[in-house]
């Protein structure tokens, strides 16, 4: 049987890791893989394994994302009973917005006791994977833990500027250490990927309990201070999990979608919910040169794209020669222009004969709207 | 109220098991998405779709109505199926039958003008200026008219016009058509002349109940004011696989002969759930267009593909049409072919013939497989396997 859990997810955690494209929005409403926004990814993973009742933490810049939301219908979550429920910051005159994770998770304390599910599965938007939590579910009860915390074997560096990494008992799956941004010397570690599973009740529990003790860090004063006599599990995630932390990874991560082991890992067995646009279906004219290429929906192309990601909406004109370049929604490349490892955000025009170039490390990012 | 119940034997293999309004269409459509989309564009929101041929796919698309922005508290879409009821039962018989089966429905909303429509032809329309000038002549019924050429009005109702665009004749399917002025199938009423003229209609048991051929010319005869509305734009009736591909094709090139991607006239379908199309590394992909899901890594040329169809290595596409979910294996070759939903063209297999042979289109019924060679023109709704 399906256990039953309640989601809470953290919209903006992690902007301050790609200030590039989260200026204007929220982590979870950073556009990705030609038709998604990084939420749409944790929001599928939660609707494919029966949970159905998500509350979204937001607190800035949040327009993009309700409206990317509308009422939930596009993920099947416009629901009599939970759906998605939007929880932006609550202050009163004596109280300023939280700035931590825990104040936060103080803040939704009404809606975690609203509810009746018996878990909650809190995770950020900064993944892309396929994750079955239902299974993670399962494990948590069955180590009869307090704390289930996801992990993922990773050997590239990581570029967040806050990240968790555990040492877990290889028998037992039972967290013996955890370190909040050690230094990485190279070679293998265990990084958390920000998805915890507690009881509701337990989460509850140890929220009032730092209200009264003036805890402020989940972190720091309830992970790495109770690691020895709290029961927090290690649950090893071994499918492709990308966790995007910076504009060179999202770049990177972004282009491993052209292979298609990830593609079928990612889109193969469950769909990936997104709002939906009405567009037309995509039109390759005479003349169009596409090669292992992503393109979505309302595109037009007319000149040569190859190892690109092309956006909805997007057009590319006559004699323009597009490589290795993620273009968001929208934007319109006139002719004769080349880009190469090129970022463009939404609605950008370049205008005839421009040629621009990054690199694998550092892509040229164009921000929303600008025209060149 | 959106005719859609009719059979569409013309379409052969394609409406096997399903209404020829919910026949795919342009790559991400279903035929029945345009008429819904000039509704709501024109601002009605109250359409009743009348099914009875194999409705259950037509239903299942149509749902609450939801992607045509049609799920409403009031109004909204409503599926009208034959009814048993206490002194009758029976099925639609004729157009007008239909909508006379259901006046109950659109008294329900004490309607001042009637919409009749069917689900067969693609094209944008304002119905809203249709409407516009039935009132300005004050006309009991407004019928959309398109010029056709000479040698094709027999194959349509021809209407007679005087000057003023009022109606003095109208024949359906004339042998020597004395005008090339065609009706579209497309009605306004005055609701209570609609109503009084089904309810004479169902009593006079000559009559075939149907609209071209009953219902107008009593209307005609009775001396009630007729006009016509004409239609400029893009409009194809779909009936045939010919006219069905050819709409398809109308679709592609630089300077489409009908745009589906016009902003302002949106046309709403039902969205494939599908990640953007994947264009391999070897694949060439030229004058077509693809939906979402597509893997393409083959030739694909002057072809509209559906959401999920898969082109391996080698295949070959021109010319034709595939609907959503068909595999095209390695090397197989498909030419000037309508290919339906799920089915498997096995490597090496050969469907249709160049359109240049001369010997017309092939069609493939839905989740069949095919392996060997289809000639041109071959309809085959069956695992196949050569000759």
């Amino acid at each position: 049987m399906a256990h039953s859990a309640v989601g809470v997810i953290f919209s903006n955690i992690h902007d301050e890791n790609i200030p590039e494209l989260s200026r204007h929005r929220t982590m979870a409403s950073i556009p990705y893989g030609g038709r998604y926004r990084l939420i749409d990814f944790t929001l599928s993973n939660m609707v494919n394994s029966g949970i159905t009742t998500v509350g979204i933490v937001t607190k800035n810049n949040y327009q993009s994302l309700i409206d990317h939301l509308g009422s939930g219908k596009d993920w099947d979550l416009a629901r009599k009973d939970g759906g998605i429920i939007l929880l932006p910051p609550y202050s009163d005159d004596t109280d300023a917005p939280y700035t931590t994770r825990l104040e936060a998770l103080m803040g939704i304390t009404g809606f975690l006791t609203h509810r009746n599910e018996d878990y909650v599965i809190i995770t950020d938007c900064d993944g892309i994977a396929r994750v079955d939590l239902q299974a993670i579910l399962h494990f948590h009860e069955e180590h009869n833990a307090d704390i289930t915390m996801v992990y993922h074997e990773e050997t590239e560096p990581v570029q967040s500027s806050y990240y968790i990494t555990l040492q877990t008992d290889a028998e037992s799956g039972r967290v013996k250490g955890l370190k909040i941004n050690p230094k990485l010397k190279g070679g293998k570690y265990d990084l958390y990927v920000n998805i915890m599973v507690m009881s509701r009740e337990f989460l509850i529990n140890t929220i009032q309990d730092a209200v009264t003790r003036g805890l402020s860090s989940f972190g720091r004063d309830i992970l790495t201070k109770n690691v020895d006599t709290l029961r927090i599990y290690g649950y090893k995630f071994g499918g492709y999990y990308a966790t995007i932390s910076s504009l060179r990874n999202y770049y990177s991560h972004s282009m491993e979608l052209l292979q298609r082991e990830v593609r079928d890992e990612l889109f193969g067995a469950r769909d990936v919910y997104t709002k939906v646009r009405d567009s037309a279906p995509s039109k390759y004219n005479e003349g169009a040169v596409v090669k292992n290429s992503l393109i979505s929906d309302g595109c037009v192309i007319e000149g040569t794209v190859e190892n690109c990601i092309l956006f909805r909406g997007v057009k590319v004109g006559k004699g323009s020669v597009i490589k290795d370049s993620i273009i968001m929604q929208d934007t319109v490349i006139g002719t004769n222009v080349s880009l190469e490892a090129v970022i463009t955000d939404k609605n950008v025009v370049i205008r005839d004969r421009r040629h621009l170039a990054g690199c694998d490390a550092l892509p040229y990012f164009i921000a929303k709207g600008r025209m060149l | 109220m959106l005719l859609a119940g009719g059979q569409g034997s013309r379409l052969y293999a394609l409406t096997n098991n399903i209404a020829k309004p919910a026949v795919a269409f342009g790559a991400k459509y279903r035929i029945i998405d345009f008429p819904l989309s000039n509704c709501i564009n024109s601002g009605i929101d109250t359409v009743g779709v009348l099914t009875q041929y194999e409705p259950l796919e037509l239903n299942e698309y149509i749902g609450n109505g939801q992607p045509w922005d049609l799920d409403r508290a009031f109004g909204g879409v409503h599926i009208l199926s034959p009814y048993q009821a206490k002194k009758k039962q029976s099925w639609f018989e004729g157009t007008a039958n239909a909508i006379y089966q259901n006046i109950s429905f659109m008294k329900k909303y004490n309607p001042d003008y009637v919409l009749i429509l069917s689900g067969d032809h693609i094209y944008k329309m304002n119905y809203a200026e249709m409407l516009r000038a039935h009132k300005a002549t004050g006309a009991d019924c407004t019928i959309a008219a398109i010029e056709v050429p000479m040698k094709e009005a027999s194959r349509f109702g021809i209407l007679n016009t005087r000057e003023d665009g009022s109606i003095y004749e109208f024949e359906e399917k004339p042998k020597q058509p004395k005008s090339n002025l065609a009706s579209m199938g497309i009605y306004i009423f005055s609701a209570d002349k609609l109503f009084k003229y089904l309810e004479m209609d169902d009593k006079d048991p000559n009559s075939s109940k149907d609209f071209g051929k009953d219902v107008l010319p009593a209307m005609l005869n009775a001396g009630e004011r007729m006009f016509s509305y004409r239609f400029h734009g893009y409009w194809k009736d779909v009936g045939t696989i010919s006219s069905l591909w050819e709409s398809n094709m109308d679709l592609l090139g630089e300077d489409p002969v009908f745009d589906v991607s016009d902003p302002d006239w949106k046309i709403h379908s039902r969205n494939p759930l599908a990640p953007p199309e994947h264009i391999g590394d070897e694949a060439v992909v030229s004058n077509s267009l693809i939906a979402l899901g597509c893997e393409v890594d083959g030739y694909v040329k002057n072809s509209v593909l559906s959401s999920n169809v898969t082109v391996e290595e080698g295949a070959e596409v021109t010319d034709s049409v595939i609907m959503a979910g068909t595999v095209i294996r390695k090397g197989a070759r498909v030419h000037y072919s309508i290919i339906d939903e799920n089915d498997v063209i096995e490597e090496g297999a050969t469907v249709g013939e160049p359109k240049e042979s001369g010997n017309g289109i092939a069609v493939l019924g839905r989740n069949i497989s095919v392996a060997g060679s289809v000639a041109g023109g071959k309809i085959i709704d069956k695992d196949y396997r050569g000759e």
